[in-house]
């Protein structure tokens, strides 16, 4: 079910679906792709609530702008209208940055997180990257880096309905919008990982080559209680990749944790 | 007509080495400039734009980044320069691409600076920039209009304030005493420009009252000048031709071929300015959404600027001088072929008071290209100033 909840003056679409505990999922910088089977297998399991963040999809820009900070508390806000309690907090890619940026603020509704080759942090010096910059890459390149086989992560646009291809254009157009400069990173955020106190899965693609698992063993010893686990042959997008394995691995995780 | 002269100041020795790698910008090393022969480089084009004062020619400068085919990084150096060479020409800045740069009131100050020095002949073009541009400057282009506007704002109230100082917070801009000095000679501002290719960006210059130039692209030109208009009469006012502003590649010779021989070589300035790295040509929102619904459908092809007059697109790289001319990207020949296209193209637009010459173009050496200026000055310009006249109203220099 699609609908769209209105948030501290923002109209947010959201797809809900399944139940039992509930479940926030915050999507990568390509998108939600409600219609890949990570959703369904999820949503066996747990009430999964998954929005499209401000700029992706029909979810509006904040102000027509807005920035990170402006997302965790715009989530915060969500949980809270919601109800939620006792929640899963889920984020893959730029959706793990917002995750993170969340939980330094409040863990008060969320018992565990499951962070999915999250961007967001830098922990190497000036003159390295921890992100690799995808904006300079064409897009055969990218693919390259982004899946362990970038065949599955073509899309032929030619052949999308306009509406579909704005809904692309329009989160291409919000990820820069957010992550432009610094590059996919809050500079501040490593300072404040401390702050999560609850158990949290860093599931990693182990082909992923946007961001490694080296530097997804940086963030497991910046936060407290996480423990760093690799799916096999899947890059940047472990749950469209390797969906079996992401959803058994973050059951495995959830029940382990409680 | 006003002739306005420009050159990019093109390091054409490394062309060959950034076709062959694909990108001409951003991403070819600059162990491919020679400093030796870009100080012979830059030398012989400041003098070819000297020599524009002297014949009665305008002068333009732009600026690129990170590119090979524009050493000019940033005009108010370039034109600092030629104000103190030059006596008579205005001097058209075109322009500082201010949603690129961090510090709009350092654009005021030496806007400013630029028209004291140089008596009241600035024309300050206040530009969005190439998407190529982005990287260079390492700008967010999903917010640049945004912060284009902001930074336009600013800068006119920088200029045209004289009882300062005031404060600005703004969305992306910050500052408790702005009081720039100097203040500009033209008052309250020297006139300001924009550049485009768009029905938009022609309305928003008309509810400015700015001058609006369109880069090579005839297809653009006729819709956007008109939409200018049309906004210039809602608004209750007449935009006469010297609001619009056109650029083309031009070449005359005291035969048809030598004039189509000089601007075939200038014309490699067409042919080269758009061979860039794929990521750097789209960053995402800089162009409309429109526009990228269209080109994803097309399989990530992008339509140039340059169009056939059936509106075909034509493929710049490798395009003809006979296709350029016919493009209205060219005017070439002799001096009467050369008036005979311009007054053609401008007729077809409704007619346009300044042209943006560029009359020096890569391969084309000093010789030739002082030859074209001054051949042009001589035959050309003469019959340009009795086209399209200025309005008596306009501006002029102060002594």
């Amino acid at each position: 079910m699609i609908k769209t909840l209105f948030v501290a003056g923002t109209g947010l679409e959201v797809v809900e679906r399944g139940q039992g505990r509930p479940l926030l999922f915050l999507h990568a910088g390509e998108g939600l792709a409600p219609e890949r089977p990570w959703l369904d297998l999820l949503a066996r399991r747990y009430r999964v609530i998954a929005p499209w963040h401000p700029g992706w999809g029909n979810s509006a820009l904040l102000d027509g702008m807005g920035a990170v900070d402006d997302l965790a508390y715009l989530y915060l806000d969500l949980a809270a209208e919601l109800g939620l309690d006792d929640a899963m907090l889920v984020g893959a890619c730029f959706g793990g940055w917002l995750a993170a940026e969340i939980m330094v603020r409040s863990t008060a509704r969320f018992s565990q997180l499951v962070l999915v080759d999250p961007l967001g942090v830098k922990f190497v010096g000036r003159d390295e990257r921890d992100i690799t910059d995808m904006h300079a890459l064409p897009r055969a390149e990218y693919l390259k880096l982004a899946w362990a086989d970038p065949a599955k992560g073509e899309v032929d646009f030619t052949r999308l309905p306009d509406g579909e291809l704005a809904a692309i254009v329009r989160g291409r157009e919000a990820f820069a919008l957010y992550g432009w400069k610094p590059y996919m990173h809050n500079p501040r955020l490593k300072h404040w990982l401390h702050r999560i106190d609850r158990p949290t899965l860093l599931l990693w693609g182990a082909e992923d080559r946007i961001v490694t698992p080296a530097y997804g063993e940086s963030w497991r010893r910046a936060i407290p209680n996480a423990r760093l686990e690799l799916i096999a042959s899947a890059g940047h997008f472990p749950h469209w990749e390797q969906p079996e394995a992401f959803v058994a691995r973050l059951a495995a995780f959830v029940e382990g944790s409680r | 007509m006003r002739v306005w002269y420009f050159s990019e100041m093109a390091y054409h020795p490394a062309w060959e080495e950034g076709l062959q790698r694909g990108s001409l910008r951003v991403v070819l090393p600059n162990r491919n400039y020679d400093p030796q022969i870009g100080h012979q480089l830059l030398n012989r084009y400041l003098d070819e734009f000297a020599l524009c004062d002297e014949v009665g020619l305008d002068i333009m400068v732009n600026e690129h980044h990170s590119t090979s085919t524009c050493l000019t990084i940033s005009v108010p150096m370039a034109l600092a320069i030629i104000a103190r060479e030059t006596k008579r020409s205005r001097l058209l800045s075109l322009g500082t691409p201010i949603a690129n740069r961090p510090d709009p009131v350092r654009v005021a100050e030496e806007m400013a600076w630029l028209d004291v020095l140089s008596g009241g002949r600035l024309e300050m073009g206040l530009v969005k920039g190439a998407p190529y541009e982005i990287a260079p400057a390492n700008s967010n282009p999903a917010n640049l209009m945004r912060r284009y506007w902001e930074a336009h704002d600013l800068i006119l109230k920088a200029m045209s304030t004289t009882d300062g100082p005031f404060s600005w917070e703004g969305e992306f801009f910050h500052y408790r005493n702005v009081n720039i000095w100097p203040r500009p000679l033209q008052q309250p501002t020297p006139p300001v420009w924009m550049t485009g290719l768009s029905v938009d960006t022609g309305r928003l210059a008309a509810e400015r009252g700015h001058v609006v130039g369109t880069l090579l692209s005839l297809s653009a030109a006729g819709p956007m000048f008109e939409a200018y208009r049309q906004r210039a009469r809602e608004l209750g006012w007449i935009a006469g031709p010297d609001r619009f502003a056109y650029a083309a590649v031009v070449g005359v010779g005291t035969t048809r071929e030598e004039g189509r021989r000089r601007a075939n070589l200038a014309a490699d300035y067409v042919r080269t300015s758009p061979v860039v790295a794929e990521p750097f040509t789209n960053p995402p929102g800089y162009n409309s959404l429109a526009a990228n619904i269209a080109m994803l459908k097309a399989g990530g092809r992008r339509g140039g600027f340059v169009r056939d007059r059936s509106g075909n697109p034509v493929d710049q790289t490798t395009a003809t001088i006979e296709q350029l001319i016919e493009s209205g990207t060219c005017f070439a020949g002799t001096p009467d072929d050369v008036y005979a296209q311009i007054k053609a193209l401008s007729d077809s637009v409704g007619g346009f008071g300044n042209l943006l010459m560029f009359g020096q173009g890569g391969f084309l050496d000093h010789a030739d290209t002082v030859a074209n200026i001054t051949l042009f000055a001589k035959e050309v310009l003469p019959r340009l100033c009795e086209l399209n006249p200025e309005p008596k109203t306009a501006a002029v220099a102060a002594e």
